[in-house]
């Protein structure tokens, strides 16, 4: 493990591409996804125009498409539903779990820890591979005759059993993902318990490795379910099974010819008790990096540690009894709802004592706001929209009406789009000058931030108002119900904080390639911070260290009384 | 239709559907209260502890008391949310009204209609079987069974009295569909291999809208039907207008169809 590769020897091909150091496949990891996230985006920014004007033709851009997704221009709802289910698949499992767990957390929990690499680099590198292929199936299935899937990425059956080939495409790129994050997971959970530098105990981990670490146990037990689903709604499709499909079924007048005695409800516990814990696989990655950066620009020490350690832990545990939350309107007796309303309402508790440490750490500081922080700041707001929404959504009296509307889009995109991807910028801004040795721009960094802030905000807050007033989500045109044509007007601006949103990325897109050129070069510690990688080189060479290090202290010794500098980094034995 | 639809809630229109609404309202004035609450003091931090000359972080933490006063206040309103009201609505809404009381009618799904069939005046539905089905007779109903022969069947156009009790079993023949009635605060996924009772009772009389709420396909966002809500009076007058006129021994003949 500990050898020296002499990685200078290496060829092109084995050095960047098919990799076993863990900051190359970190950063693999993190532009596929900043890259998968693009795309995401995009689908949504089309889909925007036919909800803000639905049956209008698309201007400039329309002609583009071939006849089997827009006429003339004219967007046809198989391709709305498929833009909708590859929307919410590439999003979450080809975007942000890539980039906040194969990304950031390939690149930072070896250095963090003070290990040379992963405990297995080529599981580490095959699990990037297997991703990418996965990435590459999804995509592809957009080019099949009948398009990509097209039953929401939730997928259920019997509509996804009964679906184009598109759906058969996406099962077969699921069990892929899933196994590249089974890969992925089971890495780390080594890596953390075995490797960590002599001296650096549990309770001396960075807030971001044990973010990192409860992920981990999510997806190595939430994933399996997934998986088996997967594979049955595979067999469902291809070998005649009918795990999912009861008898008597017709479709289109037609009686259905398969065995029968399936039930569609099992595919929704399977997905729901992954789908589920992958809201936290979302959500404690980014209250990780929130961490870090808070006492590195607050310059004192996290307000309740080891609440917030055992908070997380805690999630961990409750996050897999809550899946049925899901599904409060699929006819489960009182009782049951009553279960799953009781576990909703305790795992809202460790949630808000994190968000509440991360705020009180704030008070006593002295804050830095370069845009890290900025976007650090922005997280806990903006999570706590997303955390409160579901309060009404967590309980099944309220559910009743608000279920499946836009209100549940509201509610999810704020803990995961200006809650966690705007941590995952944070984290960029702050960790891009250790990966490539130079500052991005600030002046950018700030453009990006307060142009992101408003119109994301245009973006999700009208929508609870729509969800209120009962428009249904996954709707190719809501205009045909009387009850969703008064907030149309909303729709219209949802959809134009959309197209602006996708225009005030540019500042970051420039300021992220522009800055390998001309960022300022920075030393190993620019922002005299005090974990482990920020004693490495800036980037940090193959083996990351060049002295094994040795831990004294915990995470965030800041603004420590009587000392000079006001950081104290955990390897240094005494003051320098 | 326009005038129970707007910018808020619809309108209700339901006897029971007043304690959702209650329970909304409540929960988002608590959700306001904590978040301004919340933001204020981010504010006032972020002000007070900004880097500048001669300022310095403090690196002893506050024992702050407020946030466990205030995370246990929030945990024990949960409970009373909870227990005030999810927990009954929860049960009211489960709890099917009294046979004899009620109006029964089945609400079969299908994409992208609603297929609506009363029992008529015997008040039991007539068998219905698959290989009947066919565009005249989407339900399957098999007009032979002594039973169907007074049922009434219409697509997407729900009938029903005002101030009485109605229960709707719902089923779907294809896929999952999802029953949403804005104005009636009622909401159900309909499964297919599974029958469902949802149960409402209108105060007003009105025509409302039918929406199908879960992704159900292509057509899934023109799924729409009518609820018309009628006066006891009317909705006899409307049962016997569509009622089979068929008498008891005479061959079987489709009952006529009612299209929007």
């Amino acid at each position: 493990m500990n050898e020296k590769h002499h990685s200078h020897d290496l060829p092109f091909w084995r050095k960047y591409i098919f990799s076993l150091d863990h900051k190359v496949i970190g950063i693999q990891y993190g532009v596929t996804g900043l890259l998968f996230l693009f795309f995401g985006f995009c689908l949504m920014m089309l889909m925007r125009w036919q909800l803000a004007y639905p049956g209008q033709p698309l201007p400039l851009l329309g002609n583009l498409f071939s006849e089997r997704m827009m006429v003339g221009g004219i967007m046809l709802p198989e391709f709305y539903n498929q833009l909708g289910a590859m929307h919410g698949t590439i999003m979450v499992f080809l975007g942000v779990v890539p980039l906040a767990v194969g990304g950031f957390g390939n690149y930072l929990v070896p250095l963090q820890i003070g290990a040379p690499d992963m405990a297995f680099p080529k599981l580490n590198m095959m699990s990037y591979w297997v991703y990418f292929l996965g990435g590459v199936t999804m995509i592809a299935s957009f080019f099949l005759p009948e398009g990509a899937a097209q039953s929401g990425w939730t997928s259920y059956p019997p509509l996804a059993n009964i679906a184009t080939s598109g759906q058969t495409v996406w099962l077969v790129g699921m069990v892929l993902l899933i196994t590249s994050s089974l890969l992925g997971s089971i890495n780390f959970i080594v890596t953390i318990v075995q490797l960590r530098a002599d001296g650096l105990s549990f309770f001396r981990l960075p807030f971001f490795v044990w973010a990192q670490f409860v992920t981990s146990f999510l997806l190595l037990l939430a994933f399996p379910p997934l998986e088996a689903a997967g594979v049955l709604q595979l067999m469902d499709r291809l070998a005649g099974t009918s795990f999912f499909m009861p008898s008597g079924l017709v479709v289109a007048g037609n009686p259905l010819v398969v065995s029968g005695g399936g039930n569609p409800l099992l595919w929704q516990h399977l997905f729901w008790f992954l789908a589920h814990p992958e809201v936290y696989v979302l959500i404690l990655p980014a209250m990780g990096i929130v961490a870090e950066i808070f006492a590195t620009n607050t310059r004192k020490p996290i307000y309740g540690y080891k609440s917030m350690v055992c908070s997380v832990i805690f999630l961990g545990f409750m996050s897999f009894i809550v899946w049925a939350h899901h599904m409060f309107l699929t006819g489960m007796s009182a009782k049951m709802s009553a279960f799953f309303q009781i576990t909703t309402m305790i795992i809202s508790i460790p949630s808000v004592i994190v968000l509440t440490a991360l705020a009180l750490s704030l008070w006593g500081g002295s804050i830095r706001f370069n845009t890290p922080m900025l976007f650090a700041v922005a997280f806990l707001p903006m999570f706590g929209i997303g955390g409160l929404t579901g309060l009404p959504l967590g309980l099944a009296a309220s559910d009743i009406h608000l279920h499946d509307t836009y209100y549940v889009i509201g509610h999810f995109h704020y803990v995961v789009a200006p809650g966690t991807i705007f941590a995952l910028f944070a984290g960029v801004y702050h960790w891009y000058p250790k990966v490539t040795g130079r500052k991005m721009s600030e002046v950018l960094g700030k453009i990006h931030f307060f142009l992101s802030i408003v119109l994301i905000n245009g973006i999700f807050m009208p929508m609870f108002i729509l969800g209120l007033a009962g428009v249904s989500r996954r709707l190719y045109d809501q205009m045909q119900y009387a009850h969703a044509q008064p907030t149309q007007p909303l729709n219209v601006f949802i959809s134009i904080c959309a197209w602006l949103l996708g225009l005030a990325q540019i500042p970051f897109v420039i300021n992220f390639f522009g800055s390998l050129i001309w960022g300022k070069k920075v030393e190993r510690n620019p922002w005299q911070a005090t974990t482990l990688e920020w004693a490495a080189p800036s980037p940090p060479p193959h083996g990351n260290f060049d002295t094994v290090p040795q831990v004294y202290r915990g995470p965030y010794e800041y603004s420590v009384p009587g000392l000079k500098h006001d950081f104290w980094p955990q390897n240094m034995a005494q003051e320098n | 239709m326009q005038k129970y639809y707007g910018w808020g809630l619809p309108y209700n229109a339901s006897v029971s559907g007043a304690d959702v609404d209650t329970l909304i309202y409540v929960l988002h004035g608590f959700m306001i209260l904590l978040f301004v609450g919340w933001l204020i003091f981010l504010i006032v931090a972020l002000i007070k502890f900004r880097s500048r000359a001669g300022h310095q972080a403090t690196y002893k933490a506050n024992h702050f008391k407020a946030p466990t006063y205030i995370e246990v206040g929030v945990a024990l309103f949960e409970a009373f949310l909870l227990i005030g009201f999810s927990f009954p609505i929860a049960r009211h809404v489960r709890t099917m009204p009294p046979k004899g009381e009620a109006l029964e009618v089945r609400v079969v799904a299908e994409q992208f209609a609603w297929n609506i069939h009363y029992p008529g005046p015997d008040g039991i539905f007539g068998k219905s079987d698959i290989k009947l089905m066919g565009p005249g007779n989407p339900l399957g109903l098999d007009r032979n069974d002594p039973a169907a022969k007074d049922d009434i069947t219409v697509i997407n156009q729900l009938h029903v009295p005002v101030n009485k009790p109605v229960i709707v079993h719902l089923s779907s023949k294809d896929v999952i569909h999802s029953f949403f009635l804005p104005v009636m605060r009622v909401k159900q996924d309909v499964i297919p291999g599974q029958e469902i009772p949802v149960w409402f009772q209108a105060k007003d009389a009105g025509n409302f809208e039918i929406a199908c709420a879960q992704l159900c396909g292509l057509g899934h966002y023109r799924m729409r039907g009518f609820l018309i809500v009628e006066q006891p009076e009317q909705f006899a007058a409307w049962q016997a207008k569509y009622a089979p006129k068929v008498p008891a021994s005479a061959p079987v003949s489709p009952a006529p169809v009612a299209k929007e």
